[in-house]
């Protein structure tokens, strides 16, 4: 079945999910995910920026397996601008209050590095 | 790369390892902030559109509104009617005369945000959810009304509705049935009062968006005279789960009468704004009202039901939120905005907040809600301006009852409620600003007093400096005064003195 094709079974919607289950869940799929939420209030909050600084230094550091994913609201607008960062063989890390400068310091530390910036995270700031 | 310190094993890293997540039940909001909107695959590989296929392939249009019954979902969008009712009572006739489905996205309640978050996060949950009601009642063309106000929400859904069609999940012949179904978003100007469903529907038509009076209720004649059914955003965005999960697993979650979740807008004095999907009956206590009240104020009162609303008072704040329990309290559900106060918020203040509003957004079209809000506005003023009289709450109520039976639509119909619910709870708030001239929460401009305590000034001068309206007399070193025919108010000098000697009554 092509990629973007008519879905007109059962079977053609189960391998879409398929296809796409691994990119939603990074243990299975080995793929980094990186997630920004940019609905309204993370918008307001900045969240545009942080989203392009990540995606520079994405391609500056040759990351070229992450995936970088827009999302909508998680609810905790009191914490925009919101980054989930989800590694192959480790628990999802939230960042919290990011701002482009931070986004550059996390993707050299914890997605070059492996070592999530504990002092950004929701943990921390709570 | 070096390793971090930092990063210390055991503490919290996630959301969800958080108490603020624990706490919820996620229906609604299951992929907001988890899928990417824009990615009709993503929302797939979350078991997207396998409801609309087992509705279509697997049970007939009576066993969906069936289905949808006994799980007790009810409207989220305010009344709290049952869903499956509804659907039943649009349901006649399948296949002999046009039908609509149509979706509430106006959201016009002040701090309300809940459903821009689900056309923002998860937009492709209200497509099928439409599809899925469409096969119910045997419609073939649906609307979304969306307010222009909220443009990523109506990008997205765009967005979405553009790759079902794509996909052949929206159009003709859905998974090689017979059904077949359109959706279109039609763009509101952002009044409030076309969020009722009557005026909703004249609005879409191209009309000016006015209520007209029920029955005929739109189940029978509705959008361009046919039947036609009319949703909340939220309200669709738990039918697919309802539709995969079963019956029984939705009827299990909530209280007795109010079945499943509810979405919150978080707002006001608390220290975590947002949004929160609790069970319906959860207290607000266990909400935890929002990680507490900055400063270490105290919780004195939230609004529910924005201005059609009312409040729940700190002495209720153990009572289980659902549609009947709120209603017996004097307020209502409406569609999700928390309003939290605290000791610094005036409730006189409040009440005359929200009606602002509605004389503000009322049509105009009967007399009762058009002059009855605005006079009940000037009684409110009075009494805000220190020239209340206790007769002054005897007409006020009255009013308001007169002003809750006549009205036409439930704009003017509920527009009281803030007044009566303040009056209900903070009866005593009202006699002393009527009886004493004062705002115990030194809200009310006019009743307020500037006052210098000569004992601790040290005639610094700082104030009346700040001062706008030179209304701050005084020598260097010499304790200060303020003239209160001149003074304006604002509490300037309040903010300046270092030395305490400013206090407002
Ligand atoms: C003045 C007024 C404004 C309303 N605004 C909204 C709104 O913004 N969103 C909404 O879903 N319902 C709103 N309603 C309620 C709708 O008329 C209708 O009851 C609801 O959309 C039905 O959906 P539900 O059964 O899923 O709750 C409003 C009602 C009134 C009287
Ligand atoms: S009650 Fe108010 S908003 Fe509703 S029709 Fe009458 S004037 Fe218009």
């Amino acid at each position: 079945m092509d990629e973007k094709g008519m879905i007109k079974s059962f079977d053609m919607l189960r391998a879409v999910k398929e296809r796409t289950l691994p990119r939603l869940d990074p243990e299975s799929g080995g793929k980094p995910r990186v997630v920004v939420g940019l609905a309204t209030c993370g918008v307001a909050a900045g969240a545009q920026g942080v989203y392009d600084a990540i995606s520079t230094e994405l391609e500056k550091q040759g990351l070229n397996d992450v995936l970088l994913v827009r999302t909508g609201c998680i609810g905790i607008c009191q914490f925009e601008p919101v980054v989930e960062v989800s590694l192959p063989h480790q628990s999802k890390t939230t960042y919290v209050r990011m701002t482009p400068e931070k986004a550059v310091r996390m993707v050299d530390q914890h997605l070059l590095g492996g070592n999530a910036i504990a002092e950004y995270t929701i943990g921390a700031k709570q | 790369m070096l390793y971090d310190e930092n990063q210390a094993a055991g503490t919290v890293r996630s959301l969800e390892e958080t108490d603020f997540f624990h706490k919820q039940t996620r229906i609604v909001l299951r992929n907001c902030g988890v899928i990417d909107p824009q990615s009709i695959e993503e929302y797939i590989a979350r078991d997207g559109y396998a409801a609309l296929y087992k509705a279509l392939t697997d049970m007939t249009p009576d066993s969906v509104i069936e289905t949808i019954l006994t799980s007790g979902l009810r409207g989220r969008g305010g009344a709290g009617f049952p869903t499956g009712l509804k659907w039943k009572f649009a349901s006649g006739n399948r296949g002999k005369v046009q039908k609509y489905v149509c979706c509430n996205a106006d959201e016009g309640d002040p701090g309300a945000f809940m459903d821009r978050s689900v056309l923002e996060g998860d937009p492709h949950s209200v497509v099928e959810a439409m599809a899925i009601a469409a096969y119910a009642i045997g419609a073939s063309k649906g609307y979304v009304y969306v307010r222009a106000e909220y443009p990523v929400a109506v990008k997205h859904l765009g967005i979405a509705i553009q790759q079902a069609k794509e996909r052949g999940l929206l159009g003709r012949h859905i998974f090689s049935t017979d059904f077949s179904f359109d959706l279109e978003i039609k763009l509101g100007a952002g009044a409030f009062v076309c969020g009722e469903e009557t005026a909703l529907m004249t609005s879409i038509e191209g009309k000016r968006g006015e209520p007209h009076p029920r029955p005929p209720f739109p189940a029978v004649k509705g959008l361009f005279e046919s039947p036609t059914i009319l949703n909340n955003v939220e309200t669709y965005a738990n039918i697919c789960p309802i539709i995969l999960n079963g019956t029984e697993w939705f009827a299990a979650i909530g209280s007795e009468k109010s079945k499943g979740t509810k979405v919150f807008a978080l707002g006001g004095k608390i220290k975590n704004t947002g949004l929160v999907e609790v069970p319906m009956g959860t207290t607000l206590r266990e909400k935890d009202i929002g990680g507490g009240i900055p400063k270490g104020k105290k919780f004195k009162a939230a609004q529910t039901g924005g201005p059609s609303g009312g409040c729940i008072p700190a002495s209720l704040i153990d009572t289980p939120i659902d549609y009947d329990n709120l209603i017996s309290i004097g307020t209502m559900m409406g569609s999700g905005g928390l309003i939290v106060m605290d000791e610094d918020t005036c409730m006189v203040d409040i009440a005359k907040f929200f009606l602002e509003f509605t004389v503000d957004e009322s049509c105009g079209k009967c007399t009762p809600c058009r002059v009855g809000t605005k006079r009940l506005l000037e009684l409110l003023n009075k009494i805000t301006e220190g020239r209340g009289t206790m007769e002054d709450l005897e007409r006020i109520e009255e009013l308001a009852a007169f002003i809750k039976e006549n009205s036409l639509c439930g704009l003017g119909q509920t527009a009281p409620n803030p007044v009566l619910s303040t009056l209900r709870y903070f009866r005593d708030e009202y006699v002393e600003h009527i009886v004493n001239n004062r705002c115990p929460a030194g809200v009310c401009k006019a009743l307020l007093t500037y006052k210098i305590d000569p004992a601790k000034c040290k005639g610094c001068t700082a104030c009346a400096r700040a001062c706008p309206a030179g209304a701050i007399i005084g020598s260097v070193k010499n304790p200060h005064k303020i003239d209160t025919e001149k003074c304006v108010k604002c509490g300037g000098c309040m903010e300046k003195c270092r030395f305490d000697a400013i206090s407002r009554d």
